[in-house]
């Protein structure tokens, strides 16, 4: 017996043999299994990479076993594996043997948003003094695409920064937590922790809204931050 | 010989971690290598770096994604990415992998084997044809390392890839650590191999590191990146430089990467080569 | 003008100083490569050539027979209302069945099942 002559055939038979114990027929077993450890380990490597406060949180080895579930029933729908992990999150929110870590998926989407503005599209940004050159009860602030608002119930980003290479052990305040996520002119990512209110602006400023109705409290704060990251990408009015 | 645009030196991968090494270093390698997937983001540190570091030195984007040895059509999603890029950063060469690497919906991140015969030769030249005139620009193949062969081939690798190059016009990339990891795995000669490989379409070498498989058995090598290049390794590449002349030479190390100066002492150990054999061919 | 326009105009202020204050430190690249970002690295792009795994599988580990053993065995946070004092797991929770509300342990919720008996018995 051997694979199917004929292109397709081959190719899917081969294919299934990567997510089974079974080496597709004709082929020795033991050489085949190196491709399938290729496949399952650089994928698990590669969300690894990811999400490395995810990994060290539960431990390499329960990782990697996660990561090949996740792997086989999440697949990357590209060759750009930067791309790759968004439903990471979601995933972990109904994979049971994590549940008694609810605040993991919450790691995870800051990992993510992290990524997402590492590699966010290059913007122009403004001179701050443009914003005084505005009426302010029209300015409507565009953001650079880097921004991100996060929020979680649990202090996910204080479990975040305990788990970073060099952290010093403390104790872990309670929930929920908020963070400004963005790329600064010096290309690194930034996480900047928020007041409830303040995460509730940046979230409207990131919906396009005035500032005028996007402050509901006072906006000083979060814009003390966009202009230090320099963030502020247009400065606007509305007619 | 194919001109590459690339010089006839030696170039290393280059690792984000060694950026501050390479900016240092100016001139003293030909050419770093990226894999083009690790630049499809759409901003930020990695095409910064990559702009910086092409001032320097010159740039080849080789590609691991575009699955050329697959049964179905090629993505156009990811042809229009590459295009994107080597509009971007206009590297002097381009390179891509005789192998598959996805399967319906799902990218499986490894390079995975075909079959040689006469069906999946047509479906690799339509797509390299494909890639050429999408991207307008010659495309270096690089021949596989490979843990199994198929009783449904019927073309020799080597002539297989002679075809391909033949009928679409593109270049090839020589993978010396590959022929030796496929000659160990299957038993066959990699002198011979080499004696019938069509190296005057070839336009760049790679030189890579490999692991021996602990498991009983046939002896298994797995090209792994992760480790000096054999001595085996150098002296096939000693001889295929012999009959080609100086060719741009690539030291991939992508696993357990060691410090910049070790990277650099394999790339000085190719330029001693290279530069042998260009004092011959002046002599 | 409306009532807000001064609150605004002194909050822009008060802002281009306090984010003036702070010089924006041109910060070295490779930032956006360390160990603790998420990105991308070159396991991300090297199949076949890196990453390279060897013909030994290397995962006998079940997800759904371990326990998560990182630091999150020992972290502790303060009691949060969710009834998590302490946010780890154990093995003597899990076989009690009791690490989380109304979750079915041997089946993975939410995945489909034609799709989780390709991958189960390569994890067993």
């Amino acid at each position: 017996m051997s694979l199917p002559p004929d292109h397709a055939g081959f190719e899917a038979a081969f294919h299934a043999g990567l997510w089974t114990r079974e080496a597709p027929r004709g082929l020795d077993p033991q050489r085949f299994s190196a491709y399938r450890n290729t496949v399952q380990h650089g994928l698990v490597r590669a969300l690894a990479a990811r999400f490395p406060v995810v990994e060290r949180l539960v431990g390499a080895p329960f990782f990697a076993a996660m990561g090949r579930v996740f792997a086989a029933t999440h697949p990357p729908a590209s060759a750009v594996l930067l791309d790759w992990g968004q439903d990471f999150a979601a995933f972990l929110a109904r994979f049971p043997p994590v549940a008694g870590l609810p605040y993991l998926p919450d790691v995870a989407r800051l990992e993510w948003l992290r990524g997402l503005a590492c590699h966010a599209a290059d913007a122009p940004m403004i001179d701050p003094a443009a914003l005084t050159r505005a009426d302010p009860a029209r300015l409507v602030l565009g953001l650079a695409p880097s921004v991100q608002a996060f929020a979680s119930p649990f202090p996910a980003l204080a479990i975040w920064q305990a788990n970073q290479p060099g952290a010093t052990p403390a104790p872990l305040p309670g929930g929920p937590q908020h963070a400004l996520i963005a790329r600064d002119p010096g290309l690194a990512v930034v996480v900047e922790p928020l007041a409830p209110a303040q995460h509730a602006t940046l979230t409207a400023l990131l919906q396009g809204r005035p500032l005028a109705s996007a402050a509901t409290s006072d906006p000083t704060p979060v814009l003390a931050l966009l202009i230090r990251h320099r963030l502020i990408a247009t400065v606007g009015e509305l007619p | 010989m194919i001109r590459s645009c690339l010089p006839a030196r030696a170039g290393l991968g280059f690792k984000p971690q060694h950026y501050q090494d390479a900016l240092d270093a100016p001139g003293a390698l030909g050419f770093f290598e990226v894999h083009a997937e690790n630049y499809m983001g759409a901003g930020g540190a990695p095409h910064a770096m990559l702009e910086r570091l092409h001032r320097d030195h010159a740039l080849s984007v080789h590609g691991v994604g575009l699955s050329i040895g697959g049964a179905g059509p090629l993505d156009p999603d990811h042809l229009a990415r590459l295009e994107t890029l080597l509009e971007r950063h206009q590297p002097e060469s381009f390179s891509e992998h005789l192998a598959w690497s996805s399967h319906g919906a799902a990218w499986l991140n490894d390079l995975l084997p075909l079959p040689y015969t006469d069906e999946t030769l047509a479906t690799v030249c339509a797509h390299v044809d494909q890639v050429q005139d999408r991207l307008g620009r010659r495309l270096l193949l690089e021949n596989p390392a490979t843990y199994v062969t198929f009783a449904t081939s019927t073309w020799p690798e080597v002539e297989f890839l002679r075809a391909i190059a033949r009928r679409t016009g593109c270049g090839l990339l020589l993978d010396v650590n590959n022929v030796f990891v496929s000659a160990t795995n299957h038993g066959f000669d990699p002198l011979a191999y080499l004696e019938g490989f069509p190296l005057e379409a070839v336009g760049e070498i790679h030189l890579a590191g490999h692991e021996v498989d602990a498991q009983p058995g046939p002896p298994l090598l797995i090209d792994s990146h992760a480790r000096p290049v054999a001595d085996p390794v150098w002296d096939l590449f000693a001889r295929v430089l012999a009959r080609t002349g100086p060719l741009p030479t690539l030291i991939e190390w992508d696993n357990d990467v060691p410090d910049f100066a070790t990277l650099r002492a394999e790339a000085a150990r190719a330029e001693t080569l290279l530069h042998e054999v260009r004092h011959v061919a002046a002599a | 003008m409306t009532k807000t326009t001064p609150i605004l105009a002194a909050s822009i202020a008060a802002a281009l100083a306090m984010g003036a204050a702070t010089t924006a430190t041109a910060q070295e690249m490779e930032r956006c490569y360390g160990v603790s970002l998420a990105g991308q690295n070159d396991c991300a792009a090297g199949p076949g050539t890196s990453c390279a795994g060897s013909s030994v599988l290397d995962f006998q580990g079940n997800a759904w027979k371990m326990v998560p053993a990182g630091t999150c065995a020992t972290m502790e946070l303060p009691a949060d209302g969710m009834g998590h004092a302490r946010m780890g797991v154990t093995q003597a929770m899990l076989d009690a069945g009791s690490y989380g509300p109304g979750v079915n342990r041997d089946l993975p919720a939410g995945l489909d099942p034609a799709v989780a008996a390709t991958y189960m018995p390569v994890m067993m």
